[in-house]
């Protein structure tokens, strides 16, 4: 792939994010931008795993949730750092998705999807039930993240603090998505058979991109807690993980722009139904519903299908 | 001694013995091709041989390493490729790229430096896609080399496979039935390209039912037969004894 | 003593319900291959549609008998227009609109009835009795008595009948089936509608003993599924021990261990059983052919 045609999504996107806050006439704004970058990265890592590895996992808010409480138990009750426990929970995550992972891969379809989904649920019920230190049901709140006094407060700065993150977090998996690890999971999805014989070892790269993709989801969660500077036990419960796979399978699998498109579509539609609290969940399953039958890779991967050529291989 | 030595190699499924004590040897250099009628145990035997079972009961060792029971992709490391009855091809990428996962033990596969781009992936990702080119060209696929692996047809997706193959720089090569489903013009080329494979210098292990390919490239034959070993020979000597005659019967030689 | 025989018959009356929702995964799962996921809403329709057309002043059999046979045309909607569309498509798919599946069915009744939590009268009355020192409610024999009755009727339609073994027959082999005669299609509907109205039984007995509201059907139907894999998939005999097993063990960790956690224990059988047995108690082998 040229240079110009590998980069310029990734810069139509940055000039996008710096031009985008013209147009915001107001706080509300700035924070819902915020929510769908949020989003939008750890669908991001959700789809290394779902949409390019061809994995499932039915219970990712965990880990959302697990970045979430370590940034606000950490500091809260034992003095730490916020960027230190964030760099915690991370590893928490990752090393509960390392533990669990084996045993987990060596299973299929409806077989990992139970078992992920499993683990989602426990991470939630331990979240709401050890309320001492989580505060339980009600939650509790979050200090602000900062380095050397200086904090970010303020929707505009943790816009800008988003931003950066998005590009990176998109420049890192188009990278990845391109180089032999990238090839190698990709093969994975397309015949896991065929991958081994070639050298690649199946379980221990759907191991890899299962931590990675719960680190990004940590620290997503801890970057939350940190701006809404309060944190309850719904950020990682059943609903929030179907949330983000309706990202995933509505923005498109193994597409990179998908995950944005997921992403920014979803964070919308809640904010467009909310006086209809009923109905976003009818809405939200009739969205996966007619994806999955009519689309089933998802809006970007089917409209490139549709004006594109025959050329393949990602996008 | 032999690149590949098989000793009493045997595998049951449930109470079916589908390979029971077969024994043999390939040289290196050699094109070595495995025949017997339908169920005699062929596939098994390459699947036995390539990891993707483990053996009930015998030895396998190449180059003088014992590998009965190995992961295919540790068996990937030891310099060993296939390719597939049924295709594996990755329908979900592009030709190329399929080409390209075969030389995969060949480059760095570091997940974070690939994420940062470090200096030096670029570039040899580059000479890897233009390896891969080489080799589609070598199987006579340059036709198709911008396209994604869905929309070739059968007959080129069988060569794509053995580009891969190649692409890993094997020292033994696996073909299980590179020429099922191809008609005789298609047969022919594979004929040449494993014959090109085996001059290359690569020992070239074949599963195959159109025996005028067989008697044409195989140095030796070994017979197959209810999972057992009938005999083993020279072209000339296979087609020329009974007992393969008879279990061959009404087939034609 | 007495205070095991308490959880034992709590465990068994809510695991009778799991066998019940498990039947009704292992009959979609045996006719399609499909993992329903919304088995679950069924039950909690079966419960909400009860109380629905009682409070309206339904009597109570016609309102049973609504509140059974309504889900079960729901399940043939959900098969007819979400599962058939898309009946080549991959297993993670599938199991994504039987998800969204779920939240229409939820999110509806919850629209329309509210987010309260509603029961009925049991059905003979709420005079416990006392068996070894623990106290077993009527309504729980009603629940194991009809559950029972349901297992036995359902092994004589599979075993004995025509059109039974016409179902098992699809789930073997859909094509032999199909040049033999079965029209295949029917058989997914009446899966569908069948084990919709399973779940649907379930809820309907349980509601006077555990309340129903829009929610319950989510970890009704999730266990329901622990049930299936403890017990091995595919296996109706696997469904209903699998179903008891997961109940008994649950109320015990509640009762002995912690009941805060009551709720997870059977997601950690499920990784246990996931990661150390994963075919489960009955399941079948399956290996692939390359």
């Amino acid at each position: 792939m040229s240079m110009v045609k590998r980069h310029a999504p990734l810069l139509v996107l940055a000039v996008v994010l710096l031009l985008l806050p013209l147009v915001l006439p107001n706080n509300f704004y700035y924070d819902i931008a915020i929510r769908m970058a949020i989003n939008a990265i750890i669908v991001l890592g959700l789809n290394l795993l779902i949409g390019f590895a061809g994995q499932i996992s039915l219970g990712h808010a965990g880990f959302v949730g697990i970045g979430a409480y370590a940034s606000a138990i950490l500091p809260t009750h034992f003095g730490w750092h916020p960027l230190v426990a964030m760099v915690a929970g991370a590893g928490i995550a990752s090393a509960i998705a390392a533990i669990v992972a084996r045993p987990i891969f060596r299973l299929k379809g409806h077989y990992l999807a139970m078992a992920t989904l499993g683990l989602g649920i426990i991470i939630a019920i331990v979240i709401k039930n050890e309320a001492t230190y989580t505060g339980g049901p009600d939650g509790m709140p979050v200090p602000a993240l900062g380095v050397m006094g200086f904090e970010i407060s303020g929707e505009k700065q943790w816009y800008w603090v988003l931003a950066g993150l998005l590009l990176f977090s998109f420049w890192a998996s188009r990278n990845l998505i391109d180089s032999p690890f990238g090839r190698a999971l990709r093969a994975l999805h397309g015949s896991e058979v065929a991958s081994q014989v070639m050298g690649v070892d199946v379980v221990r790269y759907k191991v890899a991109i299962f931590v990675l993709s719960a680190f990004f989801a940590s620290l997503m969660g801890s970057i939350t807690a940190h701006y809404i500077g309060f944190v309850t036990p719904n950020l990682a419960d059943f609903f929030h993980s179907i949330e983000l796979v309706t990202m995933v399978v509505v923005g498109g699998m193994a597409s990179i722009y998908g995950s944005l498109i997921g992403a920014v579509l979803l964070t919308a539609l809640p904010q467009a139904l909310s006086t209809f609290e009923g109905w976003e969940t009818v809405v939200f399953g009739v969205i996966l519903m007619f994806c999955m039958i009519f689309m089933p890779k998802g809006l970007v991967p089917t409209l490139a299908a549709r004006f594109g050529s025959r050329e393949q291989g990602g996008d | 001694m032999a690149l590949l030595e098989v000793d009493n190699l045997s595998i049951a499924f449930g109470g079916v013995k589908a390979v029971q004590n077969v024994s043999f040897a390939v040289d290196r250099g050699l094109v070595y091709s495995v025949i017997g009628p339908n169920g005699a145990g062929k596939t098994t035997l390459f699947n036995l041989i390539t990891g993707v079972y483990t053996p009930s009961e015998g030895e396998i060792r190449l180059d003088g390493h014992s590998i009965a029971g190995a992961a295919p992709h540790e068996l990937a490391l030891r310099g060993m490729a296939r390719t597939f009855q049924n295709l594996q091809i990755c329908m979900n990428m592009s030709a190329l790229e399929n080409v390209m996962v075969g030389a995969h033990l060949q480059l760095d596969r570091n997940l974070v430096k690939a994420m940062l781009r470090f200096p030096g992936m670029a570039r040899r990702d580059r000479e890897m896609q233009e390896q891969a080119r080489e080799l589609m060209r070598f199987v006579g696929l340059e036709a198709y080399w911008t396209l994604g692996a869905s929309s070739m047809p059968y007959g080129a997706l069988k060569r794509l496979e053995i580009a891969r193959a190649l692409a890993a720089k094997p020292q033994i090569l696996f073909l299980d039935e590179p020429a099922a489903g191809l008609n005789s013009k298609e047969t022919a080329e594979i004929d040449e390209l494993v014959r090109k494979v085996a001059d290359s210098g690569i020992t070239v292990v074949l599963v195959e039912h159109d025996m005028k390919m067989v008697m044409n490239i195989s140095d030796r034959i070994l017979v197959l037969d209810y999972g057992k070993k009938l005999t083993e020979g020279t072209a000339q000597e296979v087609r020329e004894n009974p007992d393969v005659i008879a279990a061959y019967l009404g087939s034609n030689v | 003593m007495s205070q095991f025989l308490q959880f034992l018959f709590s465990g068994i009356t809510v695991g009778a319900t799991y066998a019940l929702a498990a039947l009704g995964f292992t009959l979609i799962y045996n006719a399609s291959n499909v993992i329903n996921f919304a088995q679950g809403e069924f039950i909690m329709l079966g419960g909400m549609l009860a109380f629905f057309f009682m409070q309206a002043g339904v009597p109570m059999p016609l309102a049973i008998l609504l509140a059974i046979t309504i889900p079960a045309v729901v399940g043939l909607l959900l098969e007819k227009l979400a599962i058939e569309p898309a009946h080549d498509a991959d297993v993670v798919t599938l199991i994504i609109i039987t998800i969204g599946a779920s939240l229409v069915i939820r999110g509806l009744i919850q629209v329309w009835l509210g987010k309260g939590a509603h029961t009925y009268p049991a059905f003979s009355g709420n005079e416990p009795f006392l068996i070894g020192g623990a106290t077993l409610l009527p309504q729980s024999l009603w629940v194991l008595g009809i559950t029972a009755l349901v297992v036995v009727a359902l092994w004589y339609f599979f075993s004995r009948t025509l059109a039974g073994k016409a179902i098992l027959a699809t789930s073997c082999n859909p094509l032999a089936a199909q040049l033999v005669g079965v029209n295949t299609r029917w058989v997914l509907l009446i899966s569908f509608a069948l084990s919709a109205a399973l779940g649907a039984i379930g809820g309907v007995l349980l509601t006077p003993i555990t309340l129903t509201s829009y929610d319950v059907g989510i970890m009704l139907g999730l266990k329901g599924f622990v049930a299936v894999v403890v017990g091995g998939l595919g296996s109706g005999l696997g469904a209903v021990v699998g179903g008891l097993l997961v109940g008994i063990i649950e109320a015990m960790a509640a009762g002995y261990i912690s009941s805060a956690y009551k709720d997870a224990v059977p997601f950690i059988l499920i990784l246990v059983i996931l990661f150390f047995m994963p075919r489960g108690i009955f399941g079948a082998k399956v290996t692939e052919r390359v």
